[in-house]
């Protein structure tokens, strides 16, 4: 089973670019919690075992055929929706939602287990059912119901980031199989009606950060606060920043959540507009490698497993740091590799290993 | 698949990779262009906003809310405390700055280390504090020298402030640090680590209402943390006035008559149910708490086997002993048993099968009706009323007292007590029960067991036309714009079916008692208020068998913990009752020597006072 053109064709430029992203992160999570005098061992330390214990995974998830997985879509989701289930019914509650449940040694937060479950539940639905003609309505409204349950249940935690955050990577890997022209003006107005509905929906923490996205002066002392505080450490930074541990705004703890939603505004506070260039172009090099393996693939399962995942790592990006420089509501989406969090470390690099898997067996038949 | 055209080579598949890496670009390029408008073009006015708008968010504390006595006198309040605080990030040195507050305000280095430990707690933005309720004068000595003490602010928080602590420490109780526990169950907003929250008696029975809402302030600051302006400020809601059913001075006359003597006194009003006085002794200093208890004063107040910290009053259970005499009276005439004339003839004791039930008299009190039995406490008298009626009637009629259960007070820990049972025997020992503990729980001995609050529960039922009335000790809760938020009402928990008769004749033996030449109870006597009362004497340990006796010599010395309790209940005036008083004094020896006089003088300043 084992091939020596793995190593061969080994997929060192994904795995270099997430190890230097991580690092970047770490670094940063260093300033960011420098004055933190308590908790012990230390957040980056903490992140560092984060790390190695995902590219455990990310090499773990390696080692077989992806295509294996294909027959284990639909279990996988099950699995999710179950866990998913099981969080609504006996969750651990922090902070007002119920996002957690207890495997005995380990927490375990169900919205994530569905983001790769989604994904690999897509792959292997559009594997089978993509046409040169595209999706019409009709076709849709399978894949529809399959992702209604789980968003859902995320929704009903309450996590919104996450709902959003599943029900962006699924469209972009329909999108990708191709849609009739109809059906995507009919979906967008469907989108939009949806939009205006769950405004009503809405809890009433979410409808206030949407409200202060719209303008955070109006409630600069509850929920504009997060907003303002992140543009002004973003700002401040200039076009080379204040310099490593110099940012007042992160050091001085103006900013909430510094070491985790909010990392990137640490880092731009500190390394300026030239920082923030290098690391967007490096998260874009990540976007497009991604892509890349995906037209590599050798099947149709591999190429929408890495479309899904590219569409995973895109959307997490994107949406955080639209939400941390004040052009996205704040929604609790993390940055990968880099705000600090082991679920979101262990998921991202999941994706990694898929990644991985399909690109070093694009030769294999 | 092979012989078709392979999907992915499709033009427009092809294409799609195109345009989702064009489309991914092209969002990026949109966040770099937001990153240049914040970071280049208003980099100027977001960097002067960083260096000289650093905003801070304060939490102001809520003032808790004041308690007062019937008479609208203050018992609790608060006074400004001013503490030495430090905001972590802004220490330089931190050694060096230790150092300088050590000399400043003549406290040791390690006390300094030891809260700056406690305080890595709290989150990193809140300031530690490192010395609690110091002195104005330090207060401005460290103001003058803020130059040289980066990071250290003064903080007002406001402390319960008691003009009379003792008098009121176990209805008032104390506050403590809220625990993590406390802390998750609470509603999300309403606390911080750190909070005192009430952990006592009312302070917590009420904390809800004296706890007020936190108010928030948004302000302004420099590098130094020194304030430059107040953006926003949200006012702290102080919490609700509460005002108490008891009498300051009639508290402060019980402890006074207590002198250094332990156990409990409890005054109610006999037609509403209210407590107009509640101690329990020895009292304690609840100011200890409010300023942050040593752990010496701690172990001196938790070591003290008299428990200080207890409200005996609620919580302490005393075999009722001849306080119960009445209400077998009064059971067994409901039950056609015997009527106020019944006389038994006591000759110094009861036989009951192999057992001889001694009176405490050795000679006895010969020929005895109702009214003498309770005068002089002829134990016999009640020995062959309770035999007669039996347990489970007897039972029946304590309970309906309140004896046995909990009367619903608001103040936590209240106890229940207990009256015994054939039913109860069964269920707690799998016993069968015997005569003689009929004759010993006649005399409230034996399994009884009851709080000095049902003992005046009773009395009071007793005395009111048998109306058992819930004690109650909130008058009313009122907001600070006047309005009366929870008013309480009396409460009926029964109405008792004794004739006004047979009340009658428990009145008359109750006012012989005190007034009559034997009544045990004469040193309760008031010439110009008329009282009624019962004493009891119950013992700790098994009273002495007659050959025993003999052979004491007279002054033997009894330790303290073997000595009776002693007992007295009460209620003037006889003609008009109103108030009703129950006296436990742990191993006071003798009720009518001891607890009698307690009463007494509760009455007479009750009643001075009143018509002043």
């Amino acid at each position: 089973m084992f091939d020596r053109r793995l190593i061969y064709h080994f997929e060192w430029v994904l795995l270099l670019t997430v190890l230097l992203l991580a690092g970047i992160g770490i670094i940063n999570l260093y300033s960011a919690t420098a004055n933190w005098t308590y908790g012990a061992p230390p957040l980056y330390i903490k992140q560092l075992v984060w790390l190695g214990s995902g590219l455990v995974v990310a090499l773990l998830v390696c080692l077989f055929d992806y295509r294996h997985l294909q027959y284990l879509a639909v279990h996988s989701y099950l699995v999710g929706v179950g866990l998913l289930i099981a969080v609504a019914l006996l969750g651990h509650t922090t902070m007002g939602a119920t996002r957690w449940i207890h495997l005995g040694f380990i927490n375990v937060q169900p919205s994530e287990v569905i983001k790769v479950a989604i994904i690999l539940l897509f792959a292997r639905l559009l594997s089978k059912t993509a046409s040169p003609q595209g999706f019409g309505m009709k076709d849709l409204w399978r894949p529809f119901l399959w992702l209604l349950l789980p968003t859902v249940l995320i929704l009903k935690q309450p996590d919104l980031g996450t709902s959003v955050m599943v029900v962006l990577i699924a469209l972009s890997m329909l999108m990708f199989a191709g849609l009739r022209r109809a059906t995507t003006i009919w979906l967008s107005l469907l989108a939009l009606v949806t939009l205006v509905m769950s405004w009503f929906g809405l809890h009433d923490y979410q409808r206030a950060r949407v409200r202060t996205f719209l303008n955070p002066e109006a409630d600069p002392l509850g929920s504009g606060y997060h907003i303002i505080q992140s543009k002004i450490a973003v700002g401040s930074g200039g076009l080379f920043g204040k310099g490593f541990l110099e940012g007042t705004q992160a050091q001085l703890s103006f900013l909430p959540e510094r070491h985790t939603d909010f990392a990137f505004s640490v880092f731009a506070e500190e390394w300026g507009f030239v920082g923030c260039l290098l690391l967007l172009l490096l998260y874009l090099f990540l976007v497009a490698w991604g892509m890349y393996i995906a037209r590599q693939a050798s099947d149709q399962f591999g190429l929408f497993l890495a479309v899904g995942v590219t569409a995973m790592f895109f959307w997490h990006i994107v949406v955080n740091l639209a939400m941390v420089i004040g052009l996205l509501p704040v929604v609790g989406v993390p940055l990968p590799f880099f705000s600090y969090g082991g679920t979101s470390m262990v998921t991202m690099m999941i994706g990694v290993g898929l990644l991985m898997n399909v690109s070093m067996r694009r030769f294999m038949f | 698949m092979t012989l078709k055209i392979k999907w992915t080579d499709l033009p427009s598949v092809q294409r799609r990779f195109v345009l989702y890496t064009l489309a991914a670009t092209l969002v990026f390029l949109l966040l770099l262009l937001r990153l240049w408008y914040l970071q280049v073009i208003s980099y100027e006015e977001l960097f002067e906003r960083s260096v000289r708008n650093r905003t801070r968010m304060l939490i102001t504390e809520a003032p808790r809310g004041p308690v007062y006595d019937r008479n609208g006198m203050l018992l609790v309040d608060n006074r400004p405390a001013f503490q030495i605080s430090v905001m972590r990030q802004d220490i330089v040195n931190r050694d060096e700055l230790f150092q300088r507050l050590s000399v400043l305000l003549d406290v040791d280095v390690d006390s300094l280390v030891m809260r700056w430990q406690e305080g890595l707690r709290l989150p990193a933005y809140r300031p530690v504090p490192l010395v609690i309720d110091v002195d104005r004068e330090l207060v401005e000595l460290v103001q003058e020298n803020s130059i040289d003490l980066p990071g250290v602010l003064i903080e007002v928080r406001p402390v319960r402030d008691y003009p009379d602590p003792d008098a009121v420490a176990h209805v008032i109780g104390y506050l403590g640090e809220i625990t993590e526990q406390e802390l998750r169950n609470s509603r999300p907003g309403a606390y911080r680590g750190g909070d005192l929250v009430g952990k006592m008696a009312l302070e917590r029975a009420y904390e809800e209402s004296l706890k007020g809402d936190k108010g928030q302030q948004l302000i302004e600051v420099d590098v130094q943390g020194r304030l430059l302006r107040m953006l926003q400020t949200q006012a702290a809601e102080p919490g609700s006035k509460v005002y108490l059913t008891i009498d300051l001075e009639l508290q402060q006359a019980a402890i006074e008559a207590f002198g250094d003597r332990a156990g409990a006194a409890v005054a109610l009003d006999v037609h509403s149910g209210e407590v107009l006085a509640m101690v329990s002794l020895p009292t304690y200093n609840p100011a200890q708490f409010a300023r942050g208890i040593s752990a010496d004063e701690w172990r001196a107040l938790t070591g003290d086997r008299r428990n200080p910290l207890q409200n005996k009053a609620i919580t302490a259970l005393y075999p009722p002993a001849s306080t119960f005499k009445m209400l077998v009276a009064l059971a067994a005439m409901r039950a056609g048993i015997a009527t106020a004339d019944r006389v038994i003839q006591c000759d110094g004791a009861l036989v009951v099968g192999d057992s001889r039930f001694r009176c405490w008299k050795r000679e006895g009190h010969g020929a005895t009706n109702l009214k003498k039995a309770l005068r002089e406490s002829c134990d016999v008298w009640f020995y062959q009323v309770g035999l007669e009626l039996g347990i489970d009637r007897l039972a029946a009629a304590a309970e309906e007292f309140g004896l046995g259960s909990t009367l619903g007070f608001s103040l936590p820990g209240e106890r229940a007590g207990t009256m015994p049972s054939r039913e109860w025997k069964r269920l707690q020992f799998n016993q069968p029960w015997y005569a003689g503990e009929t004759v010993i729980a006649a005399i409230g001995q034996g399994y009884v067991l009851t709080t000095p609050l049902q003992l005046a529960v009773m009395t009071a039922a007793m005395v009111n036309g048998g109306k058992v009335l819930k004690p109650q000790i909130v008058d009313r809760i009122e907001d600070w714009d006047g309005y009366q938020t929870r008013l309480f009402e009396p409460q009926l928990i029964r109405q008792l079916d004794y004739t006004p008769e047979q009340l009658r004749m428990i009145d008359d033996g109750m006012v012989a008692v005190v007034n009559e030449l034997r009544g045990t109870g004469r040193r309760a006597h008031l010439d110009e208020i008329k009282i009624g009362g019962k004493t009891g004497t119950s013992q700790v340990i098994r009273r002495l068998s007659d050959e025993e006796e003999e052979l004491l010599t007279g002054d033997e010395y009894i330790p303290y913990r073997h000595r009776s309790h002693a007992l007295f209940v009460a209620y003037a005036p006889a003609e008009d009752p109103q108030i009703a008083v129950a006296v436990v004094v742990e191993h006071g020896q003798s009720g009518g020597q001891v607890a009698a006089p307690i009463a007494r003088d509760m009455i007479s300043r009750y009643f001075e006072h009143k018509d002043e």
